[in-house]
């Protein structure tokens, strides 16, 4: 009885769903399909039905877990796991040295001209802003400054894609283009955030980076978020780059095509020398690479007019494809920019986070660059002043001290000192010593009233990472500024020499 | 309901502004009618004891100086400037009855204001509107209770295929140009190849979205601007010949009505105590500190600031920076690293993903906003440890955005707080957008929900915004600051804020906490909380679909079909409003949308008028598809308590007979604005 009924609910459930699926469109195609390839091929008909049942079983399998070996808890050992975590502090305590230096940052009251005053009332010589021709305290560019803040307010409250960008940009953008040669040019809100922002724009996953061992922080993490493969030639060294690049240029004879960039720096802010840029054109070209230059500390420093390195060395800006230079240094504004041809800057709009993501950068400042940009091209003379005086400092102190020697090259107006190789192999000296001997000159400097400063500098690299190639040598800066007469620089380069010898000499 | 609100486009160059002054209340009927005359016009002044010499004479004044603005609208031509100051202006409405103005006979201020003293006040209300009423004016507060997620409307089906129709044909048409381009016209596509043992910049592939859709709707973006980002904003006008691709300035300017810029408090203003402040120091300090933090670039500026900072946030220190992307993009490297755990909102930022990145921190994320995601993943992390090792995670830090830009919502800071309590995460929010825009001082989410800002490790912001200047700020306590000063990459090598962008940080907080001109500050604060609710509802009531929470000044409107961004922001601007519109990929592919920001700078006749724009565009794009799942009701019924309403809702959610209930919004304009100011003030629906 039960069977019977059993089966004839089931004759009937199976007449039902055959007029359903009669009924479902395209269902006619799909029976005749199956017809006929069982009779032309019941093989095929096989392995099409192990395929639907493989397919089915795929679709409905259970998600497995990406991550290898989970281990799956109870609710209760979760919560005792949660109970039991105790987690790290957020930072770790300062270290004495830490303490130290934060307790030593001089703090500047009122500007940071030539002569500054600091908060213990003392007034110094200023040798360690970047002021190298004194636009800081200049009256005119103060007057257009404050014109600039009547007719813009201060922020332009908005990135520059939705209506930050104001007539003062494009004026500064088209001024730097038109200075280096370039025909475009984009600007950034910071300086320090500018390169960064503009290799991962350009250099991805897979992509091809060989830069210069002693390049700065800021270039190390825009090739860490770039995450394209990293090689590394030995600092200034175009027999290894050379090398490098052939290296490269084989290994990938067989791969396809990617983007290739060498990354360098005009004047190394870690070393302060100079690049060999024709050398560098001409390898580039020979193995057909990208050149990324920043010249974050030689625009408006190098050349006869302050274009930078390409300038100096007589190379066409425009041989170089992104040409990254500040306007915070040298031309006393603020933020920084990227020259190169219209394809490279058109995409760094859409592509580089910092432009894209961040508030432009204030009309005050982009309307001072375009005002310091001006007078360094009108002004030639300022730059044989300051030739001169980086002149009379460098004699004070490069061939003149035992301990210390210059690594700047000798137009550079930022003078790294660093200890003699001889003085830190016959004292053993580590990097900790050697800064704490610095940070002793530095105080000892100060206590003769000029102000100069340590190279502060950060290891690179999150712990343990590939990029931790290259540690820096601690370095003393002192930078030469217009706004001091000759004779205030040699009686500075006197006070840095006798507190260097005053330092090494002391008896512990 | 008069018709003044009419978008009728005024004329291009020179600006002029939009005659804003109505002695009169217009829209909203809070204030009695039985209300003596008076005591209306002193409304407009806020800080103004109410005398009566005070009234009159403010009275007079302020019928002056319009019947002179409209003199001067209708005259149409620039008059030439005679050099006197015979009225006062009117700055805000900070006007004092102590002040030595309202001591001048009243007769004087019935003579007519010179045109110069017009054309000044004209441009100071460009930047900042006066205050219609004091009406409408409303404390940013989270009303207690569970903290609601907002609710999502979904538009007709019909929207999301047509939505899905309109790309798939943009990408085809794409390819087909795409395909005939490359054969017809080699030249254009040369730099999209690999040539000469070079690979393409960016290949064809790479950036085929920016080049066959974003390219089509680029004049909506970068438009270029002069002047104050203000409650106005003048735009440079362009045209372009080559489909987008270059465009030509035409010497000509729009002053239009500014829906966009991250202005939250007004303080995009080149006149006032701000500006004036910084006159001062761009004169005594000069143009740059010329060094980075760490070395020389601490003046006692940067000192002071950084105290004010961090006395407004309510932390032990701050540290102030010249970015604030490179903040972020600084200072998670000094946070976190290998073995430690980032649980990042989904919607994050791009700067602290950014940072996240370069720290060597893990990373995971979590659903936006929601709190049980955020717990799954808690406990999954904790329990599960590092992946391969299972030892325990160093730290975990969760980072939220108080304010999400694009979504108009807030984090959940009570839940996080209570998270927090059992997980034992560090807790770091990025209150970018939130600072000076909610809570009833401004002090971002923490005042905005009554948390104690201690129970949150480390407040980050930036100054780009409410405070008009630039740069970004951290917070924390004094010993994770004084570490983080040495550790991270910002202060050692970022260069460090200019001394003009530090002064105007420094004069506006003192205006927000009350020490410069008391009320000032309080005022704007409560401007925008009362701008922000009353356009969201108004828009809730047209009939749009509108993202995010009611305080939240970050209005997204959502428009779905991409051809409708170009077309919106076009129709905006012919009725000289600018505004911002975001599509893929900034938002997910459908979502495409219009975001407003609200402004302290705007006035209720600038949000109306607004309204009368969104409301015209509304019906010519059909954009008016809510449902009413999300607000946009009429407040309740006398006798019904918030609680009540409350439960009845949970009660119908689980019967799910919630949707017969729910009234379609679909209010017509003059009704959305009669009905405004009295409704934003008691709990939205
Ligand atoms: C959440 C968030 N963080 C950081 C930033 C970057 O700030 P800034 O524009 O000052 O660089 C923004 C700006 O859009 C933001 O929205």
């Amino acid at each position: 009885m039960d069977s019977q009924e059993a089966q004839e609910y089931l004759t009937n459930f199976v007449n039902v769903t055959s007029t359903q699926f009669h009924k479902l469109p395209g269902s006619a195609i799909f029976l005749r399909y199956v017809k006929s390839s069982y009779q032309d091929d019941p093989v095929r008909s096989a392995v099409e039905l192990f395929l639907v049942l493989f397919a089915i079983r795929y679709l409905l399998a259970p998600k497995y877990s990406t991550k290898p070996n989970y281990v799956k808890l109870s609710e209760e050992e979760i919560d005792d796991l949660v109970d039991e975590w105790v987690p790290e502090p957020l930072v770790a305590k300062a270290t004495p040295f830490e303490d130290a230096e934060l307790e030593k940052r001089p703090v500047i009251v009122g500007p940071s001209g030539p002569r500054s005053k600091l908060t213990n009332g003392r007034t110094v010589t200023n040798l360690a802003s970047y002021n190298f021709y004194n636009f800081v305290s200049n009256e005119n560019l103060k007057e257009r400054a404050i014109q600039t803040l009547r007719t813009y307010g201060v922020g332009p409250c908005g990135p520059p894609g939705f209506y930050g960008t104001q007539d003062v940009h494009m004026k500064i953008e088209a001024d730097i283009a038109a200075f280096l040669g370039t025909t475009a040019c984009i600007i950034y809100a910071q300086a320090f955030s500018t390169i960064s922002s503009v290799i991962p724009a350009f250099s991805k996953r897979g992509d091809i980076i060989v830069a210069d061992k002693a390049v700065n922080y800021a270039i190390r993490k825009g090739i860490q978020i770039s995450r394209s493969a990293v090689r590394w030639y030995e600092h200034n060294d175009m027999e290894d780059l050379q090398r490098v690049l052939a290296k490269v240029t084989k290994e990938q004879a067989k791969k396809p095509l990617t983007r290739r960039f060498i990354i360098t720096e005009g004047l190394f802010e870690n070393v302060g020398d100079m690049a060999d840029l024709p050398k560098i054109i001409e390898l580039k070209l020979k193995y057909k690479f990208r050149l990324i230059l920043d010249e974050s500390w030689s625009f408006g420093v190098l050349g006869r007019t302050g274009r930078g390195l390409t300038e100096h060395q007589h190379v066409d800006a425009a041989e170089v494809d992104m040409l990254i230079g500040s306007m915070a240094g040298p031309l006393s504004a603020a933020g920084g920019f990227c020259a190169g041809s219209d394809e490279v800057v058109e995409h760094q709009r859409l592509s580089a986070s910092s432009y894209t993501f961040s508030a432009a950068l204030p009309a005050i400042a982009a309307v001072t660059a375009s005002e310091t940009l001006m007078m360094l091209q009108t002004q030639p003379e300022l730059f044989v002043q300051l030739k001169e005086n980086i002149r009379s400092m460098w004699t004070q102190l490069d061939p003149r001290s035992d301990w210390m020697y210059c690594t700047s090259t000798p137009e550079n107006p930022i003078m790294l000192l660093t200890l003699k190789p001889e003085v830190v192999s016959s004292r053993r000296l580590t990097i900790e010593d050697q800064q704490q001997l610095l940070q002793d000159i530095v105080d000892e400097c100060l206590a003769q009233n000029v102000l100069i400063t340590r190279a502060k500098t950060l290891p690179a690299g999150p712990s343990g990472a590939k990029t931790d190639v290259y540690v820096p040598s601690p370095a003393l800066k002192v930078c030469i500024t217009l706004g001091l007469t000759k004779k205030e620089i040699e009686k500075s380069g006197i006070i840095i020499r006798h507190a260097i010898t005053k330092i090494l000499t002391r008896k512990r | 309901m008069p018709r003044r609100l009419s978008n009728a486009p005024l004329s291009s160059s020179p600006p002029t502004p939009w005659p804003s002054f109505s002695p009169t209340e217009k829209g909203g009927s809070l204030v009695s009618k039985t209300s003596q005359k008076a005591s209306k016009i002193a409304h407009f002044f806020s800080t103004s004891p109410k005398t009566k010499d005070a009234q009159s004479a403010a009275a007079a004044l302020l019928a002056a100086s319009k019947a002179q603005e409209q003199a001067f609208l209708a005259s149409g031509t620039p008059m030439p400037s005679v050099p006197s100051l015979s009225l006062p202006s009117i700055s805000l409405s900070t006007a004092r009855a102590d002040s030595a103005n309202m001591d001048e006979p009243p007769t004087t201020l019935f003579q007519p204001p010179s045109p110069a003293e017009t054309r000044k006040l004209a441009k100071q209300h460009a930047q900042f509107g006066p205050l219609n009423s004091q009406s409408h004016r409303y404390p940013s507060r989270h009303q207690g209770g569970e903290f609601p997620d907002p609710v999502m409307d979904e538009p007709p089906y019909y929207y999301l295929l047509t939505t899905y129709i309109s790309y798939l044909i943009l990408i085809i048409f794409g390819h087909v140009r795409d395909f005939f381009g490359m054969r017809l016209k080699e030249d254009n596509y040369r730099h999209l190849k690999a040539r000469n043992g070079y690979a393409a910049l960016n290949s064809d592939f790479d950036n085929f979205y920016v080049r066959r859709l974003k390219m089509r709707i680029n004049d909506c973006f970068n438009r270029p601007t002069t002047g104050v980002p203000g409650r106005y904003i003048t735009l440079l006008d362009r045209t372009s010949e080559d489909g987008n691709l270059h465009f030509n300035l035409t010497g000509t300017t729009t002053e239009t009505l500014n829906m966009s810029s991250y202005n939250y408090l007004g303080f995009a203003q080149s006149e006032g105590p701000c500006a004036d402040s910084v006159e001062e120091v761009i004169r005594k300090y000069g143009l740059s500190t010329s060094s980075a933090r760490s070395e020389v670039g601490t003046s006692d500026l940067a000192v002071e600031c950084e105290q004010l900072i961090a006395e407004f946030v309510g932390k032990e220190s701050a540290m102030v920076f010249s970015m604030g992307f490179g903040t972020n993009a600084s200072i998670f490297p000094a946070l976190v690293g290998k073995g430690d755990l980032i649980i990042s909102d989904e919607l994050n930022h791009a700067s602290i993903r950014f940072g996240s990145r370069l720290s060597g921190a893990m990373i995971a994320s979590f659903k936006h906003n929601d709190m049980a995601d955020l717990e799954t993943k808690l406990r999954e992390a904790i329990s599960q440890g590092q992946p391969r090792t299972h030892r325990p995670w160093k730290k975990i830090l969760v980072v939220v955005e108080g304010l999400y830009s694009m979504e108009g919502t807030m984090c959940n800071l009570p839940g996080l707080v209570r998270l927090k309590k059992r997980y034992k995460f560090h807790l770091f929010i990025d209150e970018a957008h939130s600072i000076g825009a909610l809570g009833p001082r401004g002090r971002g989410v923490c005042d905005y929900f009554g948390i104690d800002p201690s129970e949150v490790d480390i407040l980050m912001g930036t100054l780009t915004k409410s405070f008009g200047a630039n740069g970004g700020y951290v917070n924390g306590d004094k010993a994770t600051i004084d570490k983080l000063r040495v550790t991270n990459a910002g202060t050692i090598y970022g260069e460090a804020p200019s001394p003009a962008v530090l002064a105007q940080i420094i004069a506006s907080l003192r205006l927000m906490n009350g020490e410069l001109i008391p009320g000032q500050g309080e005022e704007r604060l409560q401007r925008i909380a009362f701008n922000s609710r009353y356009l969201r509802l108004g828009l809730k009531r047209l009939g749009f679909i509108i993202y995010g929470h009611d305080d939240s000044p970050i209005i997204p409107l959502l428009l779905y079909n991409p051809a409708k961004m170009p077309a919106f922001s076009h129709e905006m601007l012919k009725r000289k409003i600018s505004v911002v519109v975001v599509g893929y990929p900034a938002t997910p592919l459908i979502s495409s949308r219009a975001r407003f920001c609200v402004s302290a700078a705007h006035n209720k006749d600038d949000l109306d008028r607004f309204l009368a724009a969104c409301d015209e565009i509304g019906n010519v794009l059909q954009l008016k598809f809510s449902s009413g799942v999300a607000g946009g009701a009429p407040p309740l019924a006398e006798g019904v308590t918030w609680e009540l309403e409350q439960s009845r809702k949970r009660l119908e959610k689980h019967d799910k007979v919630a949707k017969s209930l729910v009234h379609v919004p679909r209010w017509s304009l003059d009704e959305v604005i009669k009905r405004g100011v009295q409704d934003v003030k008691v709990p939205l629906r």
